[in-house]
């Protein structure tokens, strides 16, 4: 899975390059995110812009590192949310669980 | 002809690379309709889910991973009704139990509930050698 990882100040940036977030792939990004936390970050941003596609088990792989973040009294929040994408998140009630931002940028500034 | 004939029948390995490849049959079918009064990227996000969520669903829990079988799949367009219907080596599953969503914070049990929330009607029973779900929609 091609992702990539920054540091940006107290937050790390994982930004997901793949069309496509689902069954084969979701468990790379949810070890990658576990991983990251068990190294003692705390405060994540999830960027999408380049996902176009999320299934059940994309959504069910960053639940998974929400609750790693908030266990861990740190916050996982998305951005960059594609409109077919954001729609799944309504479908399944997630809009609720999640903060979502329109760009890194705007996520970034959330957690300052 | 007035309305879209479409019949695909297709066999894949029981893999999870293969989900890409049946997600996008899906997608292009809704692009190439030839009549669609409504959404058609909409419609377009919800085959390719509808194909990849019940294709994950045999793969992984009917089919118990085993790369060695094959995921049977069909899907036919005829006067407007989309039929969908994936067959499986498994020893079947209950579906209600996945029909209502579950707590938000689960990771797993979405699926069905997102196909349930897509299609008109969706039911799961015995085929020759194991189960098929099947599901369909009206294509307004």
């Amino acid at each position: 899975m091609n992702l990539s990882i920054e540091q940006k100040g107290s937050v790390v940036l994982l930004a997901v390059h793949e069309e496509r977030l689902d069954a084969h792939n979701s468990s790379e990004l949810k070890n990658q995110m576990l991983k990251l936390f068990e190294e003692g970050k705390q405060n994540m941003i999830v960027d999408l812009q380049e996902v176009r596609f999320v299934d059940s088990s994309g959504l069910g792989a960053l639940v998974s590192g929400f609750k790693n973040a908030s266990s861990r009294n740190g916050c996982l929040k998305l951005s960059g949310l594609q409109l077919q994408v954001k729609s799944m998140f309504e479908l399944t009630r997630l809009h609720r669980v999640f903060e979502i931002f329109a760009d890194v940028d705007e996520a970034l500034a959330s957690f300052s | 002809m007035n309305t879209d004939r479409i019949e695909v029948d297709i066999k894949v390995p029981n893999q999870t690379r293969y989900l890409c490849l049946i997600g996008h049959i899906g997608e292009n079918i809704a692009l190439a309709l030839k009549h669609y009064g409504g959404d058609r990227e909409k419609l377009a996000y919800e085959l390719n889910l509808v194909l990849t969520e019940a294709m994950a669903n045999a793969i992984l829990h009917a089919n118990e991973g085993d790369p060695a079988r094959e995921v049977h799949i069909e899907i036919g367009i005829v006067e407007r009704n989309l039929t969908i219907r994936v067959y499986d080596h498994g020893q079947g599953f209950d579906i209600r139990r996945f029909a209502e969503p579950g707590h938000p914070l689960d990771e797993h049990g979405r699926g069905i509930y997102l196909i349930h929330s897509i299609m008109d009607q969706v039911s799961y029973h015995p085929s020759h050698d194991g189960h098929v779900l099947e599901m369909s929609k009206k294509l307004n």
